[in-house]
């Protein structure tokens, strides 16, 4: 079984634990849209429009911030210092019982 | 007042492929998009990159396909409206579409089908209370015709590229040029960034970084907007122009008020049938569409186009008689009368 649980918090404070699956290279964005959580992800997963912006709430060591989404994010508005964007995490073990929560559409 | 057959809204993929499509059921296309070339997100946002689910092509650069398209459509001699952007739709009493252009061009066409991709690309904009009472009364997402800001007072917000150009180009022509960032450092290229800091050493610039404009306050126009810094708290800045460059955002612009259904940001097409939307005479294909069980991919696109041109091509030619053909059968004709077609088997007798 590779699935793992993410927590994500929706714009209305409603908080939903998703089963998540660790072997299909989705990431939260993909996640999110697969559930039906309202994630736009216009750019389809490209750092291009932060549409899936999401705030980290719990202390799990993420991926890094790498150049597009640093790009994206200091273009993009409700940045806070725990900002990423949904499509730049990819699922993996190490990510059960992540906590996150939408940021606000822009 | 351009009149075609079929006029596509979105020069992308999808949009140049439904002109081989109706080619083939010798439809004359016109094609329409904002962006001042063909090729759609393809062309503007990532013709480096490998798409690898074009059938049969194992890997394909974006910006290739594009141009392997326009190979195949030119027998069917597309012509274009480039640089505009569709505006509005009116249906005639004969059932004919004229859709025209936010530059005023018209176009005539019986049938339209709408390839519009995510959509036009717009200025993202910034969530501060009652900024759209301000647009065009000071603040301003594009510069057209930089004399407007001649000795006036401008904020310039945004920390990438076009606010670094623009900072650079106004400190010659505005009184004063303020640029607000949210944070410490720029992302734009270096020579821009050495510019600008040099520029505010020089005091012909002022910069406020760690800070964000926050609220814009005005009588009718602006007058003054509150820029909030991390540590001195709200500060009060007069200027004449707020302008914020934080980049481009797709959006549906003026088709979502066409009378056409949306959802989710999407037109809802019939995807048993046609791909017609709710207007007859009016197709939707590829990313702009929407139907249960939709995929935004460029081969699903290029389906919906072949099959939306067969029922246009009834309301081009009502009553008239056509079957689709096999082009290995028998070739493509382009409109200049010529024709590329397979060479016969020699068949020898013995």
């Amino acid at each position: 079984m590779s699935d793992i649980k993410v927590k994500i918090k929706d714009r209305f404070g409603v908080s939903h634990l998703l089963d998540a699956p660790t072997d299909m290279a989705m990431n939260i964005m993909e996640l999110c849209k697969a559930y039906e959580l309202p994630v736009e992800g216009t750019c389809g997963g490209m750092a291009m429009c932060a549409s899936c912006q999401c705030y980290v709430h719990s202390n799990h060591e993420l991926s890094e911030i790498g150049e597009a989404e640093e790009e994206m994010l200091d273009q993009a508005f409700f940045v806070k210092e725990n900002s990423r964007l949904g499509c730049q995490l990819y699922l993996s073990i190490e990510m059960d019982g992540l906590e996150l929560e939408l940021a606000p559409e822009s | 007042m351009i009149k075609t057959d079929i006029l596509i809204i979105g020069a992308g993929p999808v949009g140049l492929f439904t002109v081989f499509e109706a080619g083939l059921l010798k439809l004359r296309c016109h094609l329409i998009d904002a962006l001042p070339y063909a090729g759609g997100q393809c062309a503007e946002i990532y013709p480096k990159k490998p798409i690898y689910d074009i059938p049969a092509y194992p890997e394909i650069l974006a910006g290739d396909l594009i141009q392997n398209l326009a190979q195949q459509i030119a027998p069917f001699e597309p012509t274009y409206t480039l640089g505009e952007r569709a505006e509005t739709i009116d249906k005639l009493a004969d059932g004919n579409f004229i859709v025209t252009t936010n530059k005023g061009t018209e176009h005539l066409a019986a049938a339209v089908i709408i390839a519009g991709g995510l959509g036009s690309f717009e200025p993202r904009k910034p969530p501060i209370e009652g900024i759209s009472d301000y647009e065009d009364r000071g603040v301003n997402y594009m510069i057209k015709d930089p004399e407007i800001f001649r000795n006036k007072r401008v904020v310039i917000s945004g920390g990438g590229d076009s606010a670094l150009d623009w900072t650079i180009f106004l400190a010659n022509v505005a009184r004063e040029v303020i640029l607000v960032h949210r944070k410490n450092e720029f992302r734009g290229a270096l020579d821009s960034v050495e510019k600008v800091s040099e520029l505010a050493k020089k005091g012909k610039i002022k910069l406020i970084t760690e800070a964000e404009v926050t609220e814009i306050h005005g009588n009718g126009k602006v007058e003054s907007v509150i820029v909030n810094h991390a540590k001195e708290g709200n500060i009060e800045v007069p200027c004449d122009h707020f302008i914020p460059l934080f980049g481009l955002l797709p959006k549906l612009g003026p088709i979502a008020n066409w009378g056409l259904e949306i959802e989710k940001n999407a037109i809802k097409v019939n995807n048993a049938l046609d791909y017609s939307t709710n207007i007859p005479g009016i197709f939707a294909v590829g990313d702009v569409n929407t139907y249960p069980g939709k995929l935004k991919l460029i081969l699903c696109g290029f389906h919906e186009a072949t099959i939306a041109v067969q029922f246009a091509y009834n309301i081009v030619n009502p009553g008239k008689k056509y079957l689709m053909k096999y082009t290995t059968v028998n070739g493509i004709t382009g409109f200049n009368g010529e024709t590329k077609k397979s060479e016969k088997a020699v068949v020898k007798s013995i």
